[in-house]
C-alpha cells in the first residue's frame, strides 16, 4: 500500500509538472504578447501556440482529476481553502482560451487590442497565483481537524508566498520567452532571445530568495534531497542562459523545461510525506499515507494510467511533430 | 442566504452553461465527420465545403465548451469539499480518465482539424476528425458515469474512519466495474449522446433553413438542409426511444423521482399520465390535471395493472420538489415530440423535393434551433432536481456535502463573476455564429482547385 500511495504522489506530481512545462511556455508567450509592438508579431505569438495550448491545459485538468481520485481530501482542502484565489486563476484560464481562438476571427483594431490585454493579463494572472499556491503550501495552512481551511483569504498573501508567486511568473516568462526564440522566425526570435537573458537577473535572485525565505521559515528546515535538486534547478537554468546567449534554441528551452521540473520535485521533496501540512498542529497535516484513497481505487487508476498515459505521450510527439518548424511573421 | 443554497446555484449556473456547448460539438462533430468521409469517398468538392464551413462553427463553439468545462473540474473540490471527501476514492477516477482518453485526444487532433490541413495527409485529417467527433463522445462517457454514480450508486461501500478523532464516513471502492458500470451508466449515456447528436442535426437544418429565408448563401444552405434531415428523424426517434428506456431504469433504480415526474400521488395499478396540471405539494394532490389513464403503468410495466409507486409512499423529507420535477420532465417530453413532428414532416417534404421552397417548414424548423438545447438542459434538470434532497443517492444530502470553509459572501461573489463572464461569452458565441453564417462557406471554385492540388 505505502508503495503505491507514494507512486501516486509521484504521478500526480509528474502530471503537474508536465502540465508546469507544456503550459509553462504559453503561459509565458502572454507574459510577453504586450512587448511585441511590430504589426504581425502578435499573430505570429498566437499561431505558435494555437495547435498545443488546449492539450497543454489538459495536463492541469488531468492533474486536478487524478489528484481528487487518488488524494481527495487535499483536493477538498487546497480547493476549497484557495477559494477566491481558485476562481480567480479561473478566471484568467476562461478569457485566455477564448482570447486565443477569438482574437484573429474579427479584422478590427478594438477587439484584437482587447483580446491582447485579456490573453495578457490571462496568462499572468494564474502564473502568480500558481506560485503563490505553492508558497502557502510550503508554509502549511491553519487547518481544523478534518482538513478544513481555517485562515481567511488575506492569510494567503504573505510575504513568502508572494516571492514564491513572482519567482513562478519570471520562470514562465522566461521559459515563454525561450519557446518564442526556438519557433518563431525573424527579428522577434532575437528579441525573445533578449527578453529571456534579461528576465534570468530577475528570476535568480527571487528564486534564492524563495529558497533562503523556505529554510529559514518552514517547518521542514534543510533536507539533502530538496537542496540537491535546488542545485540541479541552478545548474540547468544557467544552462538555458548560456545556451541562449550562443544561439542555441532549442536547448536553452528543454533545459529550461529540466530547470521547471527540478524546481517542482524540490517542492515536492520538501513537502514529502505532507501534501498539506498543517500549521497550528502538525498531527492533522494532510499526507501521502493518511490521506489517500483506497488500494483498490489506486490499483484501477494505475492500470488506467499505464495505459492511457503512454497513448497521450505519443500523441503529444505526434502534434508537435506536425506542426514543427517555425512561425514566419507575416506583415499583414 | 445560505452556503447550500448558493452553492446550488452556482453549481445549475456554471453546468447549465457548459451544457449548452458540449452537445453542440458532439452533434457537429459526428457530422463533420460525416462530410469528411463522403469527401474520402467521392472527392466531390462541396463535401469539403460543408466540412470546412461547419468545422469553423464547431471551432468557435468548442472554445467556450473548453472555457466553461474547466470551471466544472474544479467545482466539485470549491464548492462540494465535504462530497468530494465523501465520493473522492470512487467519482475522482472517471473524472482522471475523462481527462486522459478523451480531453487529450479531442484537444490534440482538434488542432490538426482547425490548423493542420495542409500539414498532413488528407487520410491523416480524415482521421483526425474522427479522432475529434470520438473523444468528444467518449468524454461524455466518463462524465456521465461519475454522474450516474451518484444517482444510482453501485460497486461501493461505505467505512467509518476516525481521522484525528472525528468520525468520518466515505464511499469506497469495491467493485470498479460495478461502480463504472452501474444501473443508470448505460441508459443515461445513450440517452445523452443520442440527445447532442440531436442538438447538432436540428442545428444543421434549423441554421440552414434560416439561412434560405434571408436568401444568404442559399445554395449551400440547401446541400445543408438535404444532408440533416434524414439524421434529424433518425436521432430524435432514437433519443425518444432511449428515454423511453432511461424512464424504465429510473421507475427501478430511483421510484421516488419517477413518481415525480410523473405528479402521481397514490400506489396504484392504472397509472395514469398527467399531460398537464400542477402537482400541488401542500395538498398532495394535483391541481388541473388532465390525465390520459392507464399510460404511465403500461409504459413501466407494459400492462395496464401494473403498480406504480406514488409519492405518498415515500417520508416528506425524501421526496424531490414535485413541480420542478415534473416540469422539467415534462417540457423535455413535450419538446421531444415537437421535434419529431418537425422532422417527419421535413423527411415528407423531402421525398415531394419541396424541403427548400416550403416557406412555413423553413420558418418552423429555424424557430426549433433553440429547442434541443433546451430539451437538453431541461432534461438534466430533470434527473439532478428529482435526485434531490440527496447528492449521493440515498447516502449522502446535499446539504451535507457543501464546503465548511468558504463562506457564503465568496460565493456569491463568483456567481457574480461567473454570471458576468458567462453572458459576455454567451453574446461572443451569437456574434461570432452570426459573422459565420453571413460569410458563409468558401467559394465552390477555390475548393475545387485545392482537391485538384490535393490529388497530385
Ligand atoms: C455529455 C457530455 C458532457 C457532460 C455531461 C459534461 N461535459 Fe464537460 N465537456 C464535454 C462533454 C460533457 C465535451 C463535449 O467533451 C467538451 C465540450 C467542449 C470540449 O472541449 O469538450 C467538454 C469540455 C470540458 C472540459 C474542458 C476540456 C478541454 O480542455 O478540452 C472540462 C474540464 C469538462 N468538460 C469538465 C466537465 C465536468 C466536470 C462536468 C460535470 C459536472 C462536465 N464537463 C459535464
Ligand atoms: C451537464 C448537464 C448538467 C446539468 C444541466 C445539471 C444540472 C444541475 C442542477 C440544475 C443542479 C441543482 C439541483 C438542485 O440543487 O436542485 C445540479 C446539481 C448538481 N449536479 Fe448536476 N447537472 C448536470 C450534470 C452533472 C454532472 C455530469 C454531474 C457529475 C459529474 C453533476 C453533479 C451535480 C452535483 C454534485 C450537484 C450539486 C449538488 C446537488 O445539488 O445535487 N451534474 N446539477
Ligand atoms: C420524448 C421522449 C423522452 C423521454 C421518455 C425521456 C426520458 C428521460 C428520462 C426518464 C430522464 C431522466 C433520467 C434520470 O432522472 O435519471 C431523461 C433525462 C434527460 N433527457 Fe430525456 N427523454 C425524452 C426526450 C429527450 C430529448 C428530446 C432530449 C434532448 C434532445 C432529452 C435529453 C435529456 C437529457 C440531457 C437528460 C439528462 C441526462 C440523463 O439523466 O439521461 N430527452 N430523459
Amino acid at each position: 500500500m505505502e508503495a503505491l500511495q507514494i507512486i501516486w504522489f509521484l504521478l500526480v506530481g509528474i502530471l503537474i509538472i508536465g502540465y508546469a512545462i507544456l503550459d509553462g511556455f504559453d503561459l509565458g508567450v502572454g507574459f510577453w504578447h504586450l512587448f511585441a509592438k511590430k504589426k504581425g508579431e502578435r499573430s505570429a505569438f498566437i499561431e505558435s501556440i494555437e495547435p498545443f495550448w488546449d492539450g497543454n491545459e489538459v495536463w492541469l485538468l488531468t492533474g486536478g482529476g487524478a489528484l481528487f481520485a487518488a488524494f481527495p481530501p487535499v483536493y477538498a482542502t487546497v480547493f476549497s481553502g484557495f477559494y477566491l484565489a481558485m476562481m480567480l486563476v479561473l478566471l484568467g484560464l476562461i478569457f485566455r482560451a477564448v482570447a486565443i481562438e477569438f482574437r484573429n476571427k474579427v479584422d478590427h483594431p478594438h477587439w484584437i487590442f482587447a483580446w491582447d490585454i485579456a490573453f495578457s493579463v490571462g496568462s499572468i494572472l494564474p502564473s502568480i497565483l500558481y506560485g503563490v499556491a505553492i508558497g502557502n503550501i510550503l508554509m502549511g495552512l491553519e487547518l481544523n481537524e478534518i482538513g478544513d481551511y481555517q485562515g481567511g483569504f488575506f492569510a494567503l498573501l504573505n510575504p513568502f508566498a508572494l516571492i514564491c508567486g513572482l519567482t513562478g511568473l519570471a520562470m514562465f516568462a522566461q521559459h515563454g520567452a525561450l519557446y518564442l526564440a526556438m519557433k518563431i522566425e525573424g527579428d522577434i526570435a532575437e528579441d525573445a532571445r533578449k527578453w529571456a537573458a534579461t528576465v534570468w537577473y530577475v528570476f535568480l535572485p527571487l528564486f534564492m530568495l524563495a529558497v533562503a525565505f523556505g529554510i529559514k521559515n518552514c517547518i521542514y528546515g534543510i533536507k539533502a534531497i530538496p537542496m540537491a535538486l535546488v542545485v540541479l534547478a541552478l545548474i540547468s537554468n544557467s544552462g538555458a542562459f548560456l545556451f541562449n546567449k550562443i544561439k542555441k534554441s532549442v536547448a536553452a528551452f528543454l533545459a529550461s523545461s529540466c530547470t521547471i521540473a527540478f524546481v517542482m520535485l524540490a517542492v515536492a521533496a520538501a513537502l514529502f510525506p505532507n501534501m498539506v501540512p498543517c500549521s497550528n498542529n502538525p498531527e492533522w497535516s494532510l499526507t501521502v499515507f493518511n490521506s489517500s484513497s483506497s488500494r483498490l481505487t489506486l490499483i484501477s487508476m494505475l492500470v488506467i494510467a499505464l495505459v492511457g498515459m503512454p497513448i497521450v505521450l505519443g500523441y503529444t510527439w505526434f502534434i508537435h511533430r506536425v506542426f514543427r518548424g517555425r512561425v514566419v511573421v507575416s506583415e499583414k | 442566504m445560505d452556503a447550500v443554497l448558493l452553492a446550488r446555484i452556482q453549481f445549475a449556473l456554471t453546468i447549465g452553461f457548459h451544457y449548452i456547448f458540449p452537445p453542440l460539438t458532439i452533434g457537429l462533430g459526428w457530422m463533420i465527420f460525416m462530410y469528411n468521409t463522403r469527401h474520402q469517398e467521392n472527392g466531390n468538392p462541396v463535401f469539403r465545403q460543408l466540412a470546412q464551413f461547419w468545422t469553423k462553427v464547431f471551432a468557435i463553439t468548442f472554445v467556450i465548451g473548453v472555457a466553461t468545462g474547466i470551471t466544472m473540474e474544479f467545482q466539485f473540490g470549491t464548492n462540494w469539499a465535504a462530497y468530494s471527501r465523501f465520493v473522492g476514492d470512487i467519482f475522482g477516477a472517471p473524472l482522471a480518465a475523462e481527462g486522459i482518453f478523451a480531453f487529450f485526444l479531442e484537444s490534440s487532433f482538434l488542432g490538426i482539424l482547425l490548423y493542420g490541413r495542409k500539414k498532413v495527409s488528407q487520410k491523416m485529417y480524415w482521421f483526425s476528425s474522427l479522432m475529434v467527433a470520438f473523444g468528444a463522445t467518449m468524454s461524455a462517457f466518463w462524465i456521465v458515469v461519475a454522474n450516474s454514480w451518484q444517482q444510482t450508486p453501485a460497486g461501493y461501500e461505505i467505512v467509518t474512519e476516525m481521522v484525528n478523532g472525528v468520525e468520518v464516513q466515505r464511499a469506497q471502492l469495491a467493485n470498479f466495474w460495478e461502480a463504472v458500470f452501474n444501473p443508470s451508466t448505460l441508459p443515461r449515456y445513450s440517452h445523452v449522446i443520442t440527445g447532442a447528436l440531436t442538438v447538432g442535426v436540428f442545428f444543421i437544418l434549423g441554421t440552414s433553413a434560416w439561412q434560405i429565408l434571408k436568401g444568404r448563401h442559399t445554395e449551400f444552405a440547401r446541400m445543408s438542409m438535404r444532408t440533416a434531415i434524414v439524421p434529424c428523424f433518425a436521432v430524435i426517434m432514437l433519443t425518444m426511444f432511449v428515454g423511453h428506456h432511461h424512464g424504465h431504469q429510473v421507475s427501478q433504480t430511483q421510484p421516488v423521482k419517477l413518481a415525480a415526474f410523473e405528479g402521481l400521488w397514490e400506489t396504484q395499478s392504472h397509472a395514469p399520465m398527467m399531460l398537464f396540471g400542477w402537482p400541488n405539494e401542500v395538498k398532495e394532490k394535483n391541481d388541473f390535471a388532465i390525465q390520459i389513464p392507464g399510460m404511465v403503468s403500461l409504459f413501466i410495466g407494459g400492462k395496464f395493472d401494473t403498480e406504480v409507486q406514488g409519492l405518498k409512499d415515500f417520508p416528506v423529507e425524501d421526496r424531490p420538489p414535485v413541480a420542478a420535477s415534473f416540469w422539467s420532465f415534462h417540457l423535455m417530453f413535450y419538446m421531444g415530440m415537437w421535434m419529431a413532428f418537425v422532422a417527419f414532416v421535413g423527411v415528407l417534404l423531402w421525398l415531394k423535393q419541396t424541403l427548400w421552397t416550403t416557406k412555413i417548414y423553413l420558418w418552423a424548423a429555424a424557430l426549433t434551433v433553440p429547442i434541443p438545447f433546451l430539451a437538453n438542459e431541461v432534461g438534466w434538470m430533470a434527473a439532478e432536481i428529482g435526485r434531490q434532497p440527496w447528492v449521493v443517492y440515498n447516502e449522502l444530502r446535499t446539504v451535507d456535502a457543501v464546503s465548511a470553509s468558504v463562506p457564503a459572501g465568496q460565493i456569491l461573489a463568483s456567481i457574480i463573476m461567473f454570471s458576468l463572464i458567462y453572458s459576455l461569452l454567451f453574446g461572443l458565441w451569437i456574434y461570432l455564429l452570426k459573422r459565420q453564417f453571413h460569410k458563409g462557406p468558401e467559394a465552390l471554385e477555390i475548393l475545387e482547385a485545392e482537391v485538384a492540388d490535393d490529388a497530385e
